[in-house]
């Protein structure tokens, strides 16, 4: 592996059946890749979360992005659509879990797919990992300190996100999480309630907890970035993924 | 956090967006991740006009105290306002 890689924007068709925006990007000189579904974060489709789905065709991974707010605001800028979606309160639950099985299903059809999907999301997409990979059949999945996977949201917050903890029992393959010690939303009770539940439901697991770290410490482009975190739990990710996807 | 937490307000007014002036109907008011601002939560207003498409928005994202100011600059500016202007 070299980190040669080609990257570009497609179309793929994803819940009921739409035609929605991608952006994927694939190892270049290997004969066989695993594959991830990268889920973006709140703010949207945007270069940092296109930066992130080039890493891992960098480490040899087939990595596709769908754009979670093509629906909202086709071909307008990403802040633009971010701000489109949330005005509608959010990606809805259903409305995620039919654009992630289009992009594995894409995803398995490349020449060169060894099959397995992964997926990852940060942020809102930490809690939309959790229910890709409770909702779909897939071999790995990374949540990035996904808020309101446990964890009722404050009263009065106009939230059109639940908790969805309960679903842990169709949880279908193992799950990472990384979070950090100083995050709220997830706050340390919640990760714990939540590495709870995935032991009680007989759930393979590993939860890595970031001391000096909040919310976003993946984020190199925002003041919340903390290098050590995110260098450790990039080295968690490959590790991760190596056993699960690779081959 | 993803708070989600928006307000909604009709508006009437114009407003200088990547276009150029456009006429302006709606803002929206939330607290959330900024999407340039050098913080982890910014206070956020978008001013719209969403029958023209979702680029039709002049945005801002403030500190919380940057957004009080300002809360507070324009109740004072329109309270100091000569009688019958506004």
């Amino acid at each position: 592996m070299d980190g040669a890689l080609i990257a570009e924007t497609i179309s793929i068709t994803g819940h009921d059946g739409d035609e929605i925006e991608a952006y994927i990007a694939r190892p270049l000189g290997q004969e066989s890749f695993g594959n991830v579904v990268v889920i973006h974060h709140m703010p949207g489709y945007d270069g940092g979360t296109k930066e992130i789905t080039r890493r891992f065709a960098a480490h040899g991974y087939a990595a596709l992005m769908p754009n979670l707010y093509h629906r909202d605001a086709p071909g307008a800028s990403p802040d633009d659509a971010a701000a489109a979606a949330r005005a509608k309160g959010g990606v809805p639950d259903e409305r995620l879990v039919g654009d992630v099985a289009g992009a594995a299903a894409h995803l398995r059809g490349l020449d060169g797919s060894n099959g397995k999907v992964g997926v990852i999301g940060y942020c809102s997409g930490g809690r939309q990992s959790f229910l890709a990979a409770c909702s779909l059949p897939l071999e790995a999945a990374v949540d990035c300190y996904g808020a309101f996977v446990v964890g009722t949201p404050p009263e009065g917050m106009p939230l059109k996100v639940g908790p969805i903890a309960h679903l842990a029992p169709s949880l279908s393959c193992p799950l990472l999480g990384l979070f950090g010690a100083e995050d709220q939303y997830p706050s340390p009770e919640q990760v714990d309630e939540l590495d709870k539940v995935l032991t009680e439901a007989g759930k393979e697991h590993e939860f890595h907890s970031y001391e000096g770290a909040g919310h976003a410490f993946f984020s190199v482009d925002r003041p919340a970035y903390r290098v050590e975190a995110a260098n450790d739990g990039w080295q968690k990710i490959w590790d991760f993924f190596g056993r699960y996807l690779a081959g | 956090m993803c708070t989600y937490l928006t307000e909604k307000i009709e508006v009437a007014g114009s407003g200088k967006g990547a276009q150029g002036w456009f006429t302006l109907t709606d803002a929206t008011v939330y607290l959330d991740h900024p999407q340039h601002a050098p913080a982890e939560h910014t206070l956020n207003i978008d001013f719209l006009n969403p029958a023209s498409g979702p680029s039709a928005r002049v945005a801002v994202e403030l500190t919380a105290e940057s957004a009080r100011a300002l809360a507070r600059a324009i109740e004072a500016t329109l309270e100091s306002a000569p009688p019958g202007l506004v």
